[in-house]
């Protein structure tokens, strides 16, 4: 049957052949012979001139009628506001009726208050008290309004203008800019120097402040191991082979000098020298450490003995041991003068109010008055280590010179939820039968930080020898219970 | 939008491209003088400021800079104490001097008087401040809930007509830090072109696919929804998780009322959550003072998520974010700004408290509904003179912002400077927190404002206003001319 089919349609096709050849089979055109197929390629460029010259196909365009609009928004479901929270993960903080110094009441019981970071113990001290009062009597409590910017006609109350000049003096710098809040301190100045485009090599244990800082700025974020300088340096070497425009951009590295999420301390000293090596700039978050490291208390770059212009930008919230609000960021002259109109939570926020700056005065007098508080403080974090030292289940990961001691577990459970409750069951435990008070690191679901949690106490220079050896047995004896079986 | 005058346009434009033309002859020159001494040697790090990020800084605020940031010695009250202050330079460094002078504060956001020493309010801070600290040192979830902060934040859910409230120590966090824990990626917010900065900066935060709809035009943000419910999320075209709506109750620096009641009807239409920041309505508006939702009849369940800060009305630091219990609950676990910021001070806690039982009349005596009276009286007369002058002035009746048009960039500082040396301080705004085009002094006025004090500062605006020229309109026009001039187009 096929063999028949082909057989007709080769027949079929000389025909054709034969046909078309016979018009032409002997016209020779510039002394070519015409064949039939010149003149089958002939009719099919014309064939295709014809199409090529015709609208190509579009399919019609048919947009969604309104009734269709209609019915996709109706049957639009969105997802609820909030997904609800398990049970278990729910948390309700221990009430405090009383300021949270060394000892606070918790539940109308006095405790022993390792959870706020009043290092240098000046919550309750008379002298802030009396500088607040003074304050708040004269100028109200709040500044309604912005500062630097236009705003500002009302409202940088010379307080203000005071405490800027108290932190630069301070800390040796010629200018500093003060933040109505510490948190906004970090996600607002980083901005204001990074743009898209900018480099910037971050220690992967930063706050969540900074993280959103890193996020906002849009710049190309790298990331090295948790205050490991060997990451550090091959990173560096890695932005440097890799990208030839490197030069011409803003180079960042973004550290924090006692890490919030671990108690380590940034090793200054190397970081120095690998940003003068490789040409980055250096960005310190100084909020743990000011009034705290250092033979006075300058922070960080006084500790390890950096002349402080090698750093070019320094933030700090004051919500630690100076025992106010707020936070600062200081530089050069040209990093306090560019923030004043670049970074938004200066130019639109409303400021500081008055008596919070007026307490970082004093808070700043009273250090350099009683240069003890922080041999005190140190003495008392070494105190805490003996007590600490050899607990069952559980191992310190925060630096000797940290007042934020950190303890974490020797072998997780696998999974930082279930660590996280096992933390939380001892703090409440040693709250509940010991009367002792210290956190857990608790976790945003927003925090992209992945170090281990654990658990805090924040030493301050106001505990006394039978506070700390309280705490350290009330922990130890807790963490035998629980973790016996870890 | 607003109108702005053909001939005032083109002005404003010349006035721009001549500062920056010799903005740009200047930087040519500094640069040759920095190539022939090359004393700032970068040794090569790139400049920490690139070359236009600070040129409006270098050559026109720089100019002007006396206008902006003038230290005061008092509290913001009616009147306060400008501090003054001289320039050797060109303006580049000012100098503080011992010397005052007594204004008339048109600037501060102290709608309801809380700014300054209240007899209620101070000694009540001050008896805090001796018995918690100025701090509590530490975060809300470890150890920074005194007993304090609970009663404030049931005093904010009452006050605000909501089940639950959680309070942060600063407005601009609020907004920067809710709005990423609301919504991420998939998600939707369709934001009013006018919102605040921290609107924006949260909004950024989060993740969220971001649209932007006409200021205040609910029949865009109709059609704005429509689409995008249409669509879906880009390229995929999955559904959207969820849509935000986020709206001001009063826009800082329009003055305008938000029509709350359509755009809530829209939302309600299209299954979109309502986020409303009445940072600048709260305490300021309403009649007792419970802000936009009670000015304009809107039932408080119908909003979704309340935000207001207590900078403005209550005179204290902070922001809040009311909402059903749920909500609240779960901020409470997942903000960070809960987590990790220090709590709101405990005085500032007591001066939020101790004013909202005030506008309750919960203190006992009828003050909080005498200052409420006040400041919609004044406000509305100020707003209706200023109007009969022939001034350019945005916004609605009631509200306590009114903006007046100055355009040219030499009308800010020449405006300001001759306020201030008839004793009376403004607050000039531009760019930035402005279009180039429409800079504009905004005035706020408050309820500690007398009578006299408004005339004095009405005579001396229409004075600097002739001086300045800036009445755009003709004084005294007839109604319909002045509806026509100075109400918003759509």
């Amino acid at each position: 049957m096929a063999s028949t089919v082909v057989e007709m349609v080769n027949d079929s096709l000389g025909w054709i052949t034969l046909a078309l050849d016979a018009f032409s089979a002997r016209a020779v055109i510039f002394g070519v012979h015409i064949g039939g197929h010149l003149f089958v390629e002939a009719l099919l460029l014309v064939a295709i001139l014809f199409l090529l010259s015709q609208k190509s196909y579009k399919p019609p365009k048919r947009p969604l009628t309104e009734k269709e609009i209609d019915d996709l928004c109706d049957e639009w479901v969105p997802e609820p506001l909030i997904s609800l929270i398990a049970k278990d993960m729910q948390y309700e903080p221990p009430v405090l009726e009383s300021a949270a110094g060394p000892h606070a009441i918790v539940n109308g019981k006095e405790v022993v208050n390792f959870a706020s970071a009043n290092y240098l113990g000046l919550i309750g001290n008379e002298k802030l008290l009396d500088s607040c009062t003074s304050t708040l009597e004269k100028y109200g409590v709040g500044s309604c309004g912005p500062r630097g910017f236009y705003g500002t006609i009302v409202l940088s109350v010379d307080v203000h203008l005071d405490c800027e000049a108290k932190i630069a003096k301070f800390l040796g710098t010629p200018d500093s800019i003060l933040y109505s809040y510490g948190l906004s301190t970090m996600f607002s100045a980083i901005p204001a120097f990074c743009k898209k485009g900018d480099v910037i090599v971050v220690d992967e244990g930063v706050h969540w402040g900074i993280q959103n800082g890193l996020h906002l700025s849009r710049s190309t974020v790298v990331f090295f191991k948790h205050n490991d300088m060997d990451s550090l340096q091959s990173k560096l070497e890695e932005i440097a082979a890799g990208n030839k425009r490197a030069k011409k951009l803003r180079r960042y590295i973004v550290i924090e000098a006692i890490y919030q999420n671990s108690g380590q301390v940034a090793p200054l000293d190397k970081i120095v020298k690998l940003k003068e090596e490789f040409r980055f700039r250096v960005l310190l978050d100084e909020s743990n450490s000011v009034g705290v490291l250092g033979h006075s208390g300058r922070g960080l770059t006084e500790r390890f003995k950096v002349p402080v212009e090698k750093i070019d930008i320094i933030t700090a919230a004051m919500g630690h041991a100076l025992a106010t609000e707020g936070g600062f960021c200081t530089g050069g002259s040209r990093v306090n003068d560019h923030q004043r109109l670049s970074s938004s939570g200066y130019v639109f926020s409303a400021s500081l109010p008055p008596y919070l700056a007026s307490a970082a005065i004093t808070a700043f007098d009273i250090l350099e008055e009683n240069p003890g508080l922080i041999k005190k403080l140190r003495e008392n974090i070494e105190l805490l280590w003996k007590g600490l030292s050899d607990m069952p289940g559980l191992s310190i990961a925060s630096n000797p010179e940290s007042p934020i001691v950190f303890l974490r577990l020797k072998r997780s459970t696998g999974s930082t939820k279930n660590d996280l409750h096992l933390m939380e069951d001892i703090a409440a435990r040693m709250l509940k039968e010991d009367s002792v008070f210290a956190v857990t690191s608790k976790r945003s679901t927003l925090d992209k930080c992945k170090l281990p949690v654990g658990i805090r106490l924040f030493v301050s220079a106001a505990h006394s020898e039978s506070d700390l050896t309280r705490a350290s047995k009330s922990l130890r004896r807790v963490a035998a219970q629980i973790l016996k079986d870890y | 939008m607003i109108t702005i005058p053909y001939l005032t346009a083109l002005s404003t434009y010349f006035s721009y491209g001549l500062l920056f033309a010799f903005g740009q002859f200047r930087d040519f020159f500094r640069k040759i003088f920095d190539w022939w001494n090359s004393t700032t040697d970068l040794q090569g790090y790139a400049p920490i400021c690139l070359g236009l990020e600070d040129f409006y800084t270098r050559r026109l605020y720089l100019r002007i800079q006396d206008c902006f940031g003038r230290p005061i010695s008092s509290a913001p009250d009616a009147w306060f104490d400008v501090v003054e202050r001289y320039s050797n330079d060109n303006n580049k460094t000012l100098i503080r001097t011992t010397k005052k002078s007594r204004c008339l504060n048109l600037g501060s956001y102290n709608y309801l008087g809380f700014a300054a020493s209240d007899e209620y309010c101070t000694p009540r801070a001050i008896e805090t401040l001796k018995r918690f600290s100025p701090s509590t040192c530490s975060s809300r979830v470890d150890g920074g809930t005194t007993s304090l902060h609970n009663e404030l934040e049931e005093y904010v859910a009452r006050f605000v007509g909501k089940p639950a409230a959680v309070v942060f120590g600063m407005g601009y966090v609020t907004n920067s830090a809710i709005l990423p824990v609301l919504i991420g990626k998939g998600g939707l917010i369709i934001s009013d072109s006018l919102n605040h900065n921290s609107i924006v900066n949260g909004a950024r935060g989060s993740g969220a696919t971001i649209r932007v709809f006409q200021h205040n035009t609910p029949s865009h943000l109709d059609s704005v929804l429509r689409e995008q419910i249409a669509e879906g999320q880009p390229r995929t075209h999955r559904p959207w998780k969820k849509i935000i709506v986020v709206i001001e109750g009063i826009y800082s620096m329009e003055g305008e009322l938000c029509k709350l009641p359509e755009i809530v009807a829209v939302c309600k239409k299209y299954k979109a959550y309502v986020y409303l920041d009445e940072a600048h309505s709260i305490g300021a508006v309403g009649k007792t003072g419970r802000g936009v939702c009670e000015l304009l009849g809107v039932d408080t369940a119908d909003v979704d998520i309340m935000m207001g800060t207590f900078t403005k009305s209550f005179g204290s630091c902070g922001g809040y974010i009311a909402g059903s219990k749920e909500l609240i609950n779960y901020l409470k676990n997942n903000c960070p700004a809960h987590l990790y910021a220090t709590s709101i001070s405990p005085p500032a806690a007591q001066q939020i408290i101790s004013s909202i039982k005030v506008i309750l009349g919960e203190d006992g005596s009828n003050r909080g509904a005498q200052k409420l009276a006040r400041i919609r009286e004044n406000s509305n007369f100020f707003r209706s003179e200023l109007q009969k002058m022939g001034f350019d002035v945005l916004g609605d009746n009631d509200s306590p912002i009114m903006p007046i048009m100055l355009y040219n960039p030499a009308k800010i500082p020449a405006f300001s400077r001759e306020c201030l040396k008839q004793n009376v301080a403004v607050v000039t705004v531009a760019f930035p927190a402005t279009p180039l085009l429409l800079a504009r002094a905004r005035i706020c006025i408050s309820a500690s404002h007398t009578k006299e004090d408004l005339m004095k500062a009405l005579e001396v605006f229409s004075e600097v206003g002739d001086l300045v020229g800036i009445k755009y309109f003709p004084a005294e026009p007839n109604k319909q001319h002045l509806e026509k001039c100075t109400t918003k187009e759509d």
